[in-house]
């Protein structure tokens, strides 16, 4: 059955996450004068405002910051209810909302700050989502 | 700024009068929450930052953004789901005492754990309703209400703030830097501090929002919001009688809120709310929030 959710689509400033994603490895911008990471991608550091940013390898571990455990499903998500909305820290600092995957949707299991890993899921050929689970 | 807008609506129109721009403006809100009359679709366009980077994981409307940051709450103080609860017992109580509140009937803290799981820690007592209603006011400036055959309300203090567009941004999940920047301004502008409030109206779209509001407005300290409403001092009979005409929780809630928490207020301070009237209300405060944590909006006025 073809993957029926809703899929991001990729902005000139937001092309090359997505890209990084298709190809398992994820990328996020850097600020090249304060040195921070960010997201969501833009053109600028939010920081310091610096136009002066790259993109560079992020290590994919991250740490679960706080999330929901949905019941009451967003429409075509009915079959994975109940799922785990989350927002992770990565390790280089910048935060993004995924699911948790490889965990029960317990809270007895998912205490904050829980050690997490990025998994590429490739929902489709062109879309690769990031999702976290237990490291 | 969503369901604070009416809140905000109040503070520009106050200095358009001021400013001698405006004499008379009419801020109204009629929304068909529940029948979905004229309502457009749902869901971010797949370009914008929430349909790129919040939709393709499951959001499914408030309940899923607005409580993202509770969990984080929760574990930063110790909180319990009986706690939050809580609120909504409080709430409740208020809504017994008006003929009309959508839900009338008492509820415990078993109660509200025993409902229905919506997105957790969100049982469904923990959610505010969905309803049809609207609501209106009519500003002037204190010359010309001088006249006017009811009691006017005079605007003290108000404030505004926004954070960030989607909830996944929130700077820290413990804490609502809009609800407090927002509240500063107000009591600022007012020359007030929180004991000059004889009435407080908190926006309460689930269990967990007026707790923050509570703590962002300095009224609770971090952590103890859940407290404030356990120990009985915002339910009928406490000392800071809060939500009294049974909030989004028991009374309405059309989606966006704000106009209803307005009108209580007012009718608190006209002396008006009947078997809930709270004695001797002089100064009353009101705070909405706008989308998923995004916005905050405060006002402080009174009938002197």
């Amino acid at each position: 059955m073809p993957y029926n959710k809703p899929l991001p689509q990729a902005t000139p400033e937001t092309q090359p996450f997505w890209d990084s994603l298709k190809r398992h490895q994820m990328q996020l911008q850097r600020c090249q004068d304060c040195r921070e990471f960010y997201f969501y991608p833009r053109p600028f550091c939010p920081r310091c405002y610096s136009a002066n940013v790259a993109w560079e390898d992020v290590s994919g571990r991250a740490t679960l910051e706080t999330y929901v455990i949905n019941h009451r499903a967003a429409p075509r998500f009915e079959e994975d209810a109940p799922y785990v909305i989350a927002v992770v820290t990565l390790a280089e600092g910048p935060r993004m909302m995924t699911n948790l995957v490889g965990v029960d949707p317990d809270p007895g299991k998912l205490p904050p700050d829980l050690a997490l890993e990025v998994v590429y899921d490739d929902v489709t050929d062109e879309v690769t989502l990031p999702k976290f689970r237990p490291a | 700024m969503g369901g604070c807008s009416f809140l905000i609506h109040v503070r520009h129109a106050t200095a358009a009068i001021a400013a001698g721009m405006a004499d008379v403006v009419l801020i109204t809100h009629g929304e068909s929450g529940r029948s979905r009359i004229g309502v457009g679709g749902q869901g971010a366009a797949p370009a914008q930052p929430a349909g790129q980077f919040q939709a393709p994981y499951g959001v499914g409307g408030p309940p899923t953004m607005f409580s993202i940051p509770v969990a984080r709450y929760m574990q930063r103080f110790g909180v319990t789901e009986e706690q939050l609860a809580s609120v909504a017992v409080s709430t409740r109580k208020w809504a017994t005492l008006n003929p009309r509140a959508a839900m009338r009937d008492p509820i415990t803290v078993e109660d509200v754990l025993a409902s229905r799981l919506i997105c957790w820690p969100l049982h469904l007592l923990n959610c505010c309703l969905v309803t049809d209603g609207g609501g209106a006011l009519v500003l002037v400036s204190e010359e010309r209400a001088r006249d006017f055959p009811k009691k006017p309300v005079y605007v003290l203090g108000a404030g505004e703030s926004v954070e960030h567009v989607n909830v996944s941004m929130m700077r820290d999940f413990h804490e609502s830097k809009a609800y407090r920047v927002a509240g500063e301004n107000a009591f600022r502008m007012a020359g007030l501090g929180t004991d000059a409030i004889d009435h407080t109206m908190l926006y309460d779209a689930f269990t967990h929002t007026p707790v923050y509001m509570l703590e962002a407005l300095g009224i609770a300290q971090p952590g103890e919001g859940t407290s404030f409403f356990e120990s009985g001092r915002a339910a009928p009979g406490g000392d800071f009688p809060i939500n009294t005409n049974g909030g989004g929780l028991s009374y309405t809630h059309t989606g966006m809120y704000g106009m209803f928490a307005m009108t209580e207020s007012i009718t608190q301070l006209r002396g008006e709310a009947g078997e809930r009237q709270v004695p001797g209300v002089e100064v009353g405060l009101v705070h909405g929030a706008g989308g998923m944590f995004s916005a905050g909006a405060t006002l402080i006025w009174t009938n002197q």
